[in-house]
């Protein structure tokens, strides 16, 4: 059940704390610090910017979390709040280009980054769209040794960026719910990717800053999965992600060449 | 999502409350839920009356198969059929105005076969009819607030929200505005969104007629010196809607006549056709003019029926535009929504704006182009005419083609416009 009515009572103190939280932190803060974190957040939004591949990527990768959910959890399909009642964490939330959309299909979302610059920019631009999510500037490790977990942990375009993913999926994979499920994507170890990812985005096309991923860090389906097995958590479900140059669009696909992104649920 | 009436946020605003507006209210309203919470700003008052709509319309439309699977999915067909008028066959006549018979120059079959829809390509129905039907409908939808009586006079764009402010000084925001505020329409003007616009010095003229035979369902079109003559077969076997061009000039001449001699006018154009002809409807009129905007969106903001364009009514598709914008918006709007994404994200308006601006340009195109074919007393374009149109006549899997893109039914079609087996 994601829904417990303990957090139904508890969903309008939550609020209220966050709020008081948001105006202690404002009267605190620099206003220079502010305008840096503005600054930010327009970079983070702007769809045809620096983060316009993530804002592509964005609907294939919220269309496969919400199905995923909606299945694994059993929650009717319908209204434009499928995942009420629903707890997620979002690690590596960036500027929250998936935990704004997450929260307004009706999720209570925590959102986490290792920086403050992220994370105030991330804290704004919410504020500006009138959503409540809780944003904090902390690492998976410390908040797992918080002993908090939530129905659903979402992890993307992270693995492929930390020195040993097994044990990162390990902490990943404490901080979801027994019954909870976890979703990771990342980027396949194949020829292709390194012609794709690395050639074609960083060198080619420019999406992205020469750079951004190293073809060893890749990881491929059959490692992801033995990860999270060895994380004690159910064999990973995933679908790859294709561009199609044609319509300018991502979406879900059988090949997982590339781009890939799973779940994989954890047992009561 | 329970609100107080005068809350200034929602989640859409449609400017306009007309035929369109609200239709594309309803089906917001069933694709997304019962959480959504629009508002539909009507320039119109409230009736004082009992009556709710304005029965006194004269005007029919023209429902194409695509738009009928539209409101079908909206729950509206039901309400509307009874006055619906499947259209059995089309007759097409060119001739002039004192010519003593009009040889049919162009017959066919108005029904469409196309995958498992084998109904009328199009039925003709009272607009009163879908006025009311549609009011009725928003009355009875909870996340559909309508403000009547209420102007818009600024729109700004932000990037999280867009904003209306009305002439009394209230004000509304949301990530997404639709305007559905007509051919003058002053949401895509505050916006700065420009025209392309070509007047037709013609006027529309419309009224409601009895006659002696049965019209057997089938619709006739005169094509006239003046302009095209419609006669619309309504409910019954004995009624009609007739509808015409005619060049300006000529237009106000007949719109100052007294019921007898107005009547005599219509009579010389129905051609003897139908038998006794008497008027049964008060006349309604209107200048024609063809338009198309330039762009179709802007950020937070998407047009959608006559504010995005206007064609000749020759053929009878304005509304069936209209109506192919809404099913188009509709589901890129809901499609972007059911991923969480912000209602007004420039990545849906762009796919709507590719989707719907090119087609309405073949179309305001192609009706503009007929109606200046079809419209003068050139002996040479006559003949040129004839022959076109015979061959035409002698082609049956070409006017199967024809009636298919009357019927709305080709092209990329959205999901609403299916039926519902092959959404």
């Amino acid at each position: 059940m994601p829904a417990t009515t303990f957090d139904d009572c508890a969903a309008p103190v939550q609020k209220t704390m966050m709020a008081q939280q948001h105006a202690n932190s404002d009267a605190n803060v620099d206003p220079a610090e502010i305008a840096r974190f503005a600054r930010l957040a327009d970079d983070w939004w702007n769809p045809h910017g620096k983060f316009k591949p993530l804002h592509k990527l964005g609907p294939a990768r919220l269309g496969f979390i919400r199905d995923a959910a909606t299945r694994h959890f059993k929650l009717p399909l319908r209204g434009m709040k499928p995942l009420t009642g629903l707890s997620i964490l979002d690690i590596g939330c960036g500027g929250g280009l998936i935990a704004e959309p997450l929260s307004r299909l009706g999720a209570a979302v925590t959102g986490i980054e290792p920086t403050d610059a992220n994370i105030g920019a991330a804290r704004q631009h919410a504020k500006a769209t009138g959503l409540v999510i809780d944003y904090r500037a902390v690492s998976a490790e410390d908040l797992a040794d918080e002993n908090r977990t939530f129905d659903m942990v979402v992890c993307l375009e992270v693995v492929e960026h930390v020195p040993d993913p097994a044990a990162f999926i390990k902490v990943c994979a404490t901080l979801v719910r027994p019954g909870g499920l976890l979703i990771l994507s990342t980027i396949n170890r194949t020829p292709k990717a390194y012609l794709l990812a690395i050639v074609g985005a960083e060198y080619v096309l420019r999406w992205l800053p020469v750079g951004t991923h190293t073809w060893e860090r890749f990881i491929t389906p059959v490692e992801l999965d033995s990860h999270v097995r060895a994380a004690n958590l159910e064999a990973l479900d995933c679908q790859g992600l294709v561009f199609n140059p044609l319509t300018d669009q991502w979406s879900l696909s059988r090949d997982t060449d590339v781009n890939y992104i799973g779940a994989a649920a954890k047992p009561l | 999502m329970a609100t107080p009436p005068e809350q200034n946020s929602a989640d859409i605003i449609i400017a306009g409350g007309s035929y369109v507006g609200l239709t594309l209210a309803l089906a917001l309203a069933r694709e997304l839920g019962p959480d959504l919470d629009l508002v539909v700003v009507d320039r119109d008052a409230a009736p004082t009356s009992q009556v709710d709509v304005d029965t006194t319309d004269p005007r029919a439309s023209a429902i194409s198969a695509g738009s009928r699977n539209l409101l079908a999915a909206l729950g509206l067909w039901a309400p509307l059929e009874g006055d619906a008028t499947p259209v059995s066959a089309i007759e097409l006549t060119d001739s002039s105005l004192n010519a003593g018979v009009r040889r049919p120059l162009l017959t066919y079959d108005n029904a469409v076969r196309n995958g498992s829809d084998s109904g009328a390509a199009s039925y003709i129905i009272p607009n009163a009819r879908i006025a009311q039907v549609l009011h009725d409908a928003v009355a009875a939808t909870p996340s559909v607030r309508r403000w009547r009586g209420a102007s818009v006079s600024g729109f700004t764009a932000g990037s999280d929200t867009a904003s209306v402010t009305l002439v009394d000084g209230r004000r509304l925001t949301a990530p997404l505005v639709v305007a559905a505020d007509g051919r003058r329409s002053a949401v895509r003007e505050l916006a700065g969104i420009q025209t392309v616009a070509f007047d037709h010095d013609q006027i529309g003229i419309v009224t409601v007629i009895r006659h002696e035979r049965d019209h057997v369902n089938r619709a006739i079109q005169h094509f006239l010196p003046g302009g095209p003559f419609a006669i619309l077969p309504l409910a019954g076997g004995r009624r009609a809607c007739v509808t015409w061009s005619e060049n300006a000039h000529e237009a106000r001449r007949i719109l100052a006549l007294g019921d007898g001699a107005f009547l005599d006018e219509v009579d010389l154009r129905v051609a003897g056709r139908l038998g006794a002809v008497t008027l049964d409807g008060p006349r309604a009129s209107w200048p024609l003019e063809t338009h198309l905007a330039r762009r179709f969106v802007a950020p937070r903001l998407a047009l959608v029926g006559d504010a995005a364009h206007s064609v000749h009514p020759i053929a009878g598709q304005g509304l069936n535009l209209g109506l192919r914008d809404v099913a188009a918006l509709v589901e890129c709007v809901a499609d972007a929504a059911r991923v969480g994404l912000d209602l007004g994200t420039m990545d849906a308006l762009t796919r709507y704006e590719r989707w719907r601006r090119f087609d309405t340009a073949v179309s305001t195109a192609t009706f503009g182009g007929l109606n200046r074919l079809f419209s003068n007393d050139n002996t040479l374009l006559r003949s040129a005419r004839e022959v076109g149109l015979g061959i035409l006549d002698r082609l049956p899997g070409v006017k199967q083609l024809f009636v298919t893109e009357a019927a709305g039914l080709s092209g990329d079609l959205p999901k609403l416009l299916r039926l519902p087996a092959e959404r």
